[in-house]
């Protein structure tokens, strides 16, 4: 399973969902099949996707909230999932697409490679009660589904080969992307 | 060496004067009795985070929600959350004010504190954060206050140190 198809499957349901994403390859899939006002891509400051998710839920319990996290990042900050579990945002969906790689620089093992680090099981431990596994595009489909219906805190963690886009850039400044996703968010709210 | 009630609540009372409606924060010691009223007031929200780099994300989110957030950490904790604040606050133009509780300074009498304590500022004036210190019960409503304004107007992190003098009687 590759996470550009799993973004595929999963992009009419974002339609509405504020997103933000992380780094690198999974960034660059989002926005090749077409950017909107609601995406926020985080292209540095690793780990910290969750965060600002958890943060936008929080603040925002009118709107369902995903992220789009890759094993990496979620590796820089575990403790994020300790502080989701706690505070258990309701409409908060954490999806941690997990290749076994750090792809986005250089393709080196992860601690998650060849399943020695379990995400899951992590996230488990931390207190979420509802984690889901995914190795198949079916698997995924049927689990994201299940998680935006419920009206709860979910993390999915989704194994995925370890490929990327072949090319790289985007039509949109950083601070401009931070400008538009909150501008669209403040006209949702006034709406 | 005690914790000043009088002084956290001053400074609780100025941080909702101010308007802010959520604070993330980690624990610690001179911030103790500031998180205790922040968690019996229904009027402001409370989020601890593991670490406080987490903060820097959880501040990004309530300012794409277009809500007043602050952010409460000892220095050390500055310090762990520095790549947060650099690329992410700083990268996207994203304002953060922050309350540091100024450990390891003039007076500390742990040998632990005082390394964060003596590059506490050569590190704010390297990141160009501004920043003021916060000595005078007095005084120190309307610097939070100016705090969050100027954080919001520059689109940049701002830093309110909060020293000994204030915060033990």
């Amino acid at each position: 399973m590759e996470r550009a198809q799993c973004l595929e499957l999963l992009y009419p349901e974002l339609q509405d969902k504020l997103v933000v994403t992380i780094m690198g390859a999974c960034a660059q899939e989002l926005y090749d099949l077409g950017h909107r006002e609601n995406f926020f891509y985080l292209q540095h400051a690793m780990g910290l996707a969750s965060s600002i998710g958890l943060g936008l839920a929080l603040h925002l319990p009118e709107e369902r909230v995903v992220v789009l996290d890759g094993d990496g990042s979620v590796l820089m900050n575990l403790g994020t999932l300790t502080t989701l579990a706690r505070y258990r945002p309701r409409n908060l969906l954490h999806i941690i697409f997990d290749n076994e790689s750090l792809l986005s620089t250089g393709g080196f093992d992860s601690q998650t490679t060849s399943g020695i680090t379990n995400l899951a099981a992590i996230a488990r431990g931390a207190g979420i009660q509802h984690v889901a596994t995914a190795g198949t595009l079916m698997e995924f489909g049927e689990a994201a589904l299940e998680a935006l219906e419920r009206d709860d805190l979910s993390v999915i963690v989704a194994k995925v080969d370890a490929v990327g886009p072949d090319l790289y850039g985007m039509d949109l400044q950083l601070p401009e992307n931070a400008f538009r996703f909150r501008r669209h968010i403040l006209d949702r709210k006034r709406a | 060496m005690t914790v000043s009630y009088e002084n956290s609540k001053i400074i609780f009372d100025g941080i909702k004067a101010a308007g802010i409606r959520t604070v993330s924060a980690l624990p610690e010691t001179w911030l103790g009795l500031l998180l205790q009223r922040a968690e019996d007031d229904p009027e402001l929200e409370l989020i601890q985070v593991a670490k406080e780099e987490e903060a820097i994300g959880v501040a990004a989110g309530a300012y794409f929600a277009g809500e007043p957030h602050l952010l409460l950490m000892q220095n050390h904790g500055f310090l762990a959350a520095i790549n947060g604040i650099v690329s992410l606050a700083q990268l996207y133009s994203i304002p953060l004010c922050m309350l540091i509780a100024l450990r390891g300074h003039w007076g500390e009498p742990y040998a632990w504190h005082t390394r964060g304590g003596i590059v506490t500022e050569g590190v704010l004036r390297a990141l160009a954060i501004p920043f003021e210190y916060a000595r005078d019960p007095d005084k120190v409503a309307t610097q939070i206050r100016d705090a969050y304004t100027f954080s919001e107007s520059s689109l940049s992190p701002v830093a309110l140190l909060l020293t000994r003098d204030l915060m033990e009687d």
